[in-house]
C-alpha cells in the first residue's frame, strides 16, 4: 500500500511537471490574451507585449506569443502609442521575424507583416506609399498562398479600402464585397486551438453596418 | 493514507504559494536618468515587468534557483544580472547604456541638402518632388535652383552656387564625375540636364564643405545616386508638345536583376510654330535620346550599369550687335555618349567596397558665321566682327575609375579610403588649328566618421591630387562636426580646402598654372522631423589663385563670398499642401579673368528667394504646383582695354528677376480598381505673369550699344501625357490613404 502511494506520489509529481509546462503555457497565453482584451493605455499595451515576448523567449518553439507581441506593437505604432511610430513598428518587425523563424509558412504571420507595412506607411504616406504599399500587397499574397481559408487577409484589405476615399477606389463600393467575403470566411474558419488568431469579426461587422 | 494525501497536497500547495517572491528595482540610463518602458525578464520563465515612468518595476515569481535577469529597451544595450532566487524578496537595479544607432545618430548637415529616403528625417527633395516643382519642368537643376545657395541664372546652364561660376559645380553619378551634364546649346540660352530625375533615388546638393571623396569642384557638388532594382516590370510611353518617347523596364521573376531601354525624340518645330521665339531658328532644336541599363543583385551587393546616348542639332540667327545689317549665325551638332558602371558590395568583417567606372565621349561641331541680309556668309574687314567666323570641332573623352573601401569600426564609426584616376582627353580644332589636351589626374582620399555618441559626430578627412597637365600636387583637408541640440535640432560646422584645375579654355593658352583654390567655413543649425525642415546656415568662402587672363594668364585672381541662407519646408500645417521657402543672402567679390579689380561677378545676386507650393486635390485627382522665384538685380560690366589694362567703361545692375511658374498633374486612373494603365497628364507654364526678365547685357565692340540678354521666349508652355503599363500603382495609391 505504502509502495503504491509512493509510486502514485512519484507519478503525480512527474505528471504535474510534464503536464504543467503545456498547461502553464496555455494558462499564461490565455491570461495574457484576456489582459490584451482589457488593455487600453500605452502602459497596459506595453506590458502585454512584453509578457507575450517573455513567453515566446521562454518557450522558444511557439510562434503565437511572438505573433501577438508583434500584433500589439503594430497596433501601438498605428495609434501613436509608445513614442516614435517607426521605432515601435521596427520592434514589431523584430518580433514577427522571430515568429517566422519558428514557422516560415504561416498565413497569420504574414497578416501581421501586412499590418506593420500599413503602420510604417501611415507615418509618412506621401513618401512611403510606393515602398510599403507594394510590400503590404506582397505580404497579403503570401498570407493567401499559405492558407486560402484564412479570412484575415480579406479583413485587412476590406478595412483598408473602407478607410480609402471613394475617388481613390475605396469606400463602401469596393470594401463591401470584400467584407462580405470575409464575413463568410469568418463563419467557416475554425482556429486550430483556442489560442490561435480568430479576430476580424468586429471590424467586418462595423464595415457591413456602415455600408448598408 | 489520508495523512499522506494531505501531506502530498500540502507539499504541492506549499510549492505554489509560499515560494512566491517579489523582485523589484529600477532601470536607469548611464547618466542616471530613469528609463520608462524597459522590459525586465527572468530569462527562461514567463515572469517579468515593464518599468514605469520613474523607471521602477516590480513582479512576483514562483521560480527558485539561479536565473538570469535581463533589462532591455530599444536604443539601449541590454544588460543582464545573475540572481539566485530563494525565499527572500530581491531588489535589482539596472543601468543601460545608449546604443549607437545609425538611424538615430546624427548626420552632418552643414553645407548639404540630402534628398533621399535613406535617412528617416524629412527628406529635402525626392524625384517626385523634382517633377512636381513648377519651374523645373522635370529638370534636376531646375528644382535644385529653388534651394538656398543657388542663383537664378537664366542665360547659362549650370548651378551657380554661393558666388561660384557654373563650372565650379560638378555633378557625380554613383561617385564618378559627369563631364557634360547639360545639353550643348547656344550662347545666352540655358539648356537642360541630360539625366531624368527618375534615374536617381538620392540627390545630395552640397553647397560647400563636402566630403574628401569628391574633388575638382570649387563651389558645389551635386551627388546623384542611381536607383537599385525597379519595383516591377513595366512599359511606358509619352507624348508631349515637345517630345515623344517609349521605354521598357524588365524585372526578372526572381527579383535579382533587371534591364531597361528607353528612347525619346524631341523636336521643337511644332512648338516654335505656335510660340514665337526671338532668335531665328534655321535648324529647329531636335534631340535623339537612347538609354539602357541593367542591374544585378549579388549576394550582398549590387552591380549597376547605365548608358545614355544623345544627339542634338540646332541652329539660330540673331542680329549682330555691331552692325545692324549683319547677323550672327550659330549652329551646333552634338553627340554625347555616357556610360557608368558600379559595383557595391560587402566583403564581410565590416568591410565594404564600392568600385565605379565611367566613360563619356562628347563631340561638338560648332559653326559661327557672320551673315548678311540674305543669310550668306560675309566678311567685313573688321577683325572684331570677322572673328565671329569660325568652325570648332571638339571631342572630349573622360574615363574615370574610382574605388572606395569602407571599414566599420567599433559601434557605427567608419573609416573610408580609396583612390581615383581620371583621364581627360580633349581635341579641339579651331578653324584649321588643332590642339589636344591630355590630363591624367590621380587622387587619393581618406576620411572617417567618428561617432563619439549618438549626438556627436566628427568627419575628418583629406584628399591629395596630382594633375599631369599642370603637373602640380594639392592637399585638401576636410573636417566637419555635428552636435545634436534638443530633440530634433543640431548644430554643424564644416571646414575644407577645395581645389580645381583651370578650365580647358585657359589651358589652351598655357599649362603654366596652379590649381584654383577655395576654403569653406560653414556653420549650420537645422531642426527637422518628418513634417518640417528648418535650417539656417552662414558661410564664409575665400578664393585664392583664381585664373586671370590679363595681363598674362596666371593664378593671380582672388575673392571671397559670405552670406546667410534660410530654408523652411512644411508638409503638415495645411492639409494636402507641401511648401518650402528659401532665402539666400550673398555678399561676394572676385578678381578673375579680365576683371580690373575685385568686383561682384555677373552671376551673383545679393538676395535670392523662392517659394514652392504644391497642393494635391484628392477629389479631382489633380496636383497644382506653383513656384515663385525672386532675385535682386545682378551687376553687369563693360570692360574696355586702353592698352594699359582693362577699365570699367560701363556698369549697372539688371532689373530684379521675378518668375511665377505653374504646373498641374492630373492622374485620371488614380484609384481605379485593377487598372493596368497608369496615366499622368502634365500641363505647365513658366513666367505666368509674363514679367520681363533680363539676365545681363551684351555690348558692342565700341561699347556704345548695349543689348539686354533675355530668354529666347518669355514663357514656356508644356502639355504632356505619360502612360505606363504593368505597375499596379493604383493599389499603392489606395494604401496611401488608409
Amino acid at each position: 500500500m505504502k509502495k503504491l502511494i509512493l509510486l502514485s506520489f512519484i507519478a503525480v509529481s512527474f505528471l504535474t511537471t510534464l503536464f504543467s509546462q503545456t498547461e502553464k503555457y496555455m494558462a499564461a497565453m490565455d491570461g495574457t490574451l484576456q489582459q490584451l482584451g482589457a488593455a487600453k493605455t500605452t502602459e497596459e499595451m506595453t506590458a502585454v507585449a512584453a509578457k507575450f515576448e517573455r513567453i515566446g523567449d521562454a518557450e522558444k518553439t511557439q510562434w503565437l506569443p511572438y505573433y501577438y507581441a508583434a500584433m500589439v506593437k503594430a497596433k501601438m505604432s498605428m495609434e501613436g502609442m509608445g513614442g516614435d511610430k517607426d521605432k515601435v513598428a521596427d520592434e514589431a518587425t523584430a518580433l514577427i521575424n522571430k515568429a517566422i523563424e519558428i514557422d516560415k509558412t504561416n498565413s497569420e504571420i504574414y497578416c501581421i507583416k501586412t499590418m506593420i507595412c500599413y503602420a510604417k506607411m501611415m507615418v509618412d504616406p506621401m513618401n512611403r506609399w510606393m515602398q510599403y504599399g507594394a510590400e503590404a500587397n506582397a505580404n497579403l499574397d503570401e498570407a493567401r498562398k499559405f492558407d486560402a481559408t484564412n479570412p484575415r487577409p480579406y479583413v485587412l484589405q476590406a478595412t483598408s479600402l473602407k478607410n480609402t476615399p471613394e475617388q481613390f477606389g475605396g469606400g463602401c463600393a469596393t470594401a463591401k464585397p470584400l467584407a462580405e467575403k470575409a464575413a463568410k470566411m469568418l463563419v467557416e474558419f475554425k482556429p486550430a486551438t483556442p489560442l490561435n488568431p480568430n479576430w476580424g469579426k468586429e471590424s467586418i461587422e462595423a464595415i457591413l453596418n456602415n455600408c448598408k | 493514507m489520508k495523512q499522506l494525501l494531505v501531506l502530498l497536497f500540502i507539499l504541492i500547495f506549499n510549492n505554489l504559494i509560499t515560494a512566491q517572491v517579489i523582485i523589484k528595482g529600477e532601470v536607469k540610463d548611464n547618466k542616471g536618468k530613469a528609463l520608462r518602458g524597459a522590459s525586465i525578464t527572468l530569462k527562461d520563465s514567463y515572469d517579468g515587468a515593464v518599468s514605469d515612468s520613474l523607471g521602477k518595476f516590480s513582479f512576483n515569481t514562483f521560480e527558485k534557483g539561479k536565473f538570469i535577469a535581463e533589462a532591455k529597451m530599444i536604443d539601449y544595450t541590454p544588460n543582464t544580472q545573475e540572481i539566485n532566487i530563494t525565499n527572500e524578496n530581491i531588489t535589482l537595479n539596472f543601468s543601460l547604456k545608449e546604443e549607437l544607432n545609425e538611424l538615430k545618430a546624427i548626420t552632418i548637415t552643414a553645407g548639404s541638402f540630402e534628398a533621399s529616403d535613406r535617412k528617416r528625417a524629412a527628406t529635402v527633395l525626392s524625384s517626385l518632388d523634382i517633377v512636381t516643382t513648377a519651374n523645373a519642368n522635370a529638370d534636376i537643376t531646375g528644382a535644385v535652383k529653388t534651394l538656398p545657395g543657388a542663383q537664378q541664372i537664366g542665360e547659362q546652364e549650370g548651378l551657380f552656387v554661393r558666388g561660384g561660376a557654373g563650372y565650379e559645380t560638378k555633378q557625380f553619378i554613383d561617385g564618378t564625375y559627369v563631364n557634360n551634364p547639360f545639353f550643348s546649346g547656344a550662347q545666352d540660352i540655358a539648356t537642360r540636364g541630360r539625366f531624368s530625375p527618375f534615374l536617381f533615388k538620392g540627390t545630395v546638393f552640397s553647397t560647400g564643405g563636402y566630403s574628401a571623396l569628391y574633388g575638382q569642384a570649387l563651389s558645389s557638388a551635386l551627388i546623384l545616386e542611381s536607383i537599385d532594382l525597379p519595383e516591377k516590370t513595366e512599359a511606358s510611353a509619352s507624348v508631349s508638345s515637345v517630345f515623344i518617347g517609349a521605354g521598357i523596364q524588365n524585372l526578372a521573376a526572381n527579383k535579382k536583376s533587371s534591364y531597361g531601354l528607353n528612347y525619346g525624340y524631341t523636336n521643337l518645330l511644332p512648338y516654335f510654330e505656335i510660340v514665337k521665339q526671338k532668335p531665328d531658328y534655321f535648324t529647329i532644336p531636335a534631340f535623339h535620346n537612347l538609354d539602357g541599363n541593367f542591374r544585378i543583385k549579388t549576394k550582398t551587393g549590387i552591380i549597376k550599369f547605365y548608358s545614355q546616348y544623345n544627339s542634338a542639332d540646332l541652329g539660330l540667327r540673331r542680329p549682330n550687335i555691331d552692325d545692324a545689317n549683319l547677323k550672327n549665325t550659330f549652329g551646333v551638332t552634338n553627340s554625347n555618349w555616357y556610360n557608368n558602371i558600379s559595383w557595391k558590395d560587402f566583403l564581410g568583417n565590416g568591410w565594404r567596397i564600392n568600385i565605379a567606372g565611367s566613360y563619356s565621349t562628347n563631340t561638338d561641331h560648332l559653326l559661327q558665321e557672320i551673315q548678311n541680309k540674305n543669310n550668306i556668309k560675309t566678311t567685313t574687314g573688321l577683325s572684331y566682327i570677322d572673328n565671329n567666323n569660325f568652325v570648332i570641332d571638339q571631342t572630349a573623352n573622360v574615363s574615370q575609375l574610382k574605388t572606395v573601401v569602407e571599414k566599420k569600426l567599433g559601434g557605427i564609426s567608419y573609416v573610408r579610403f580609396g583612390g581615383e584616376y581620371w583621364h581627360s582627353y580633349l581635341k579641339s580644332k579651331y578653324n584649321n588649328l588643332s590642339t589636344t589636351l591630355n590630363d591624367d589626374l590621380f587622387a587619393g582620399f581618406a576620411e572617417s566618421d567618428i561617432y563619439i555618441s549618438n549626438s556627436f559626430v566628427a568627419k575628418v578627412g583629406a584628399r591629395v591630387e596630382h594633375s599631369s597637365i599642370i603637373n602640380k600636387w594639392n592637399f585638401a583637408p576636410r573636417i566637419s562636426l555635428a552636435y545634436k541640440v534638443g530633440k530634433e535640432g543640431q548644430m554643424s560646422f564644416a571646414y575644407g580646402d577645395f581645389y580645381q584645375k583651370p578650365e580647358n579654355i585657359y589651358l589652351f593658352n598655357t599649362k603654366n598654372f596652379n590649381y584654383t583654390k577655395a576654403t569653406h567655413y560653414i556653420l549650420n543649425y537645422s531642426k527637422m522631423n518628418q513634417f518640417y525642415t528648418f535650417r539656417i546656415e552662414g558661410f564664409y568662402k575665400k578664393y585664392q589663385d583664381l585664373v586671370k587672363t590679363y595681363p598674362t594668364y596666371s593664378n593671380n585672381g582672388s575673392g571671397y563670398a559670405q552670406g546667410i541662407e534660410l530654408f523652411w519646408r512644411d508638409k503638415k500645417t495645411f492639409k494636402n499642401v507641401d511648401y518650402w521657402l528659401s532665402y539666400s543672402y550673398l555678399d561676394t567679390k572676385r578678381d578673375f579673368n579680365n576683371f580690373p579689380t575685385q568686383l561682384q561677378p555677373t552671376f551673383a545676386a545679393n538676395h535670392t528667394a523662392s517659394l514652392v507650393v504644391k497642393r494635391f486635390v484628392m477629389k479631382w485627382k489633380t496636383g497644382f504646383n506653383f513656384t515663385y522665384s525672386y532675385a535682386t538685380g545682378r551687376p553687369y560690366y563693360n570692360f574696355q582695354s586702353n592698352g594699359n589694362g582693362f577699365t570699367i567703361k560701363d556698369e549697372g545692375r539688371t532689373i530684379p528677376y521675378n518668375s511665377l511658374s505653374f504646373s498641374l498633374n492630373y492622374l485620371p486612373n488614380l484609384g481605379k480598381q485593377n487598372a493596368k494603365t497608369f496615366i499622368v497628364w502634365v500641363v505647365s507654364m513658366t513666367n505666368v505673369l509674363n514679367q520681363n526678365q533680363i539676365f545681363g547685357y551684351n555690348y558692342s565692340y565700341d561699347g556704345n550699344i548695349k543689348q539686354a540678354i533675355n530668354p529666347p521666349a518669355q514663357q514656356f508652355f508644356f502639355l504632356g501625357c505619360f502612360i505606363s503599363w504593368g505597375i499596379d500603382r493604383t493599389q499603392n495609391a489606395i494604401n496611401n490613404n488608409l
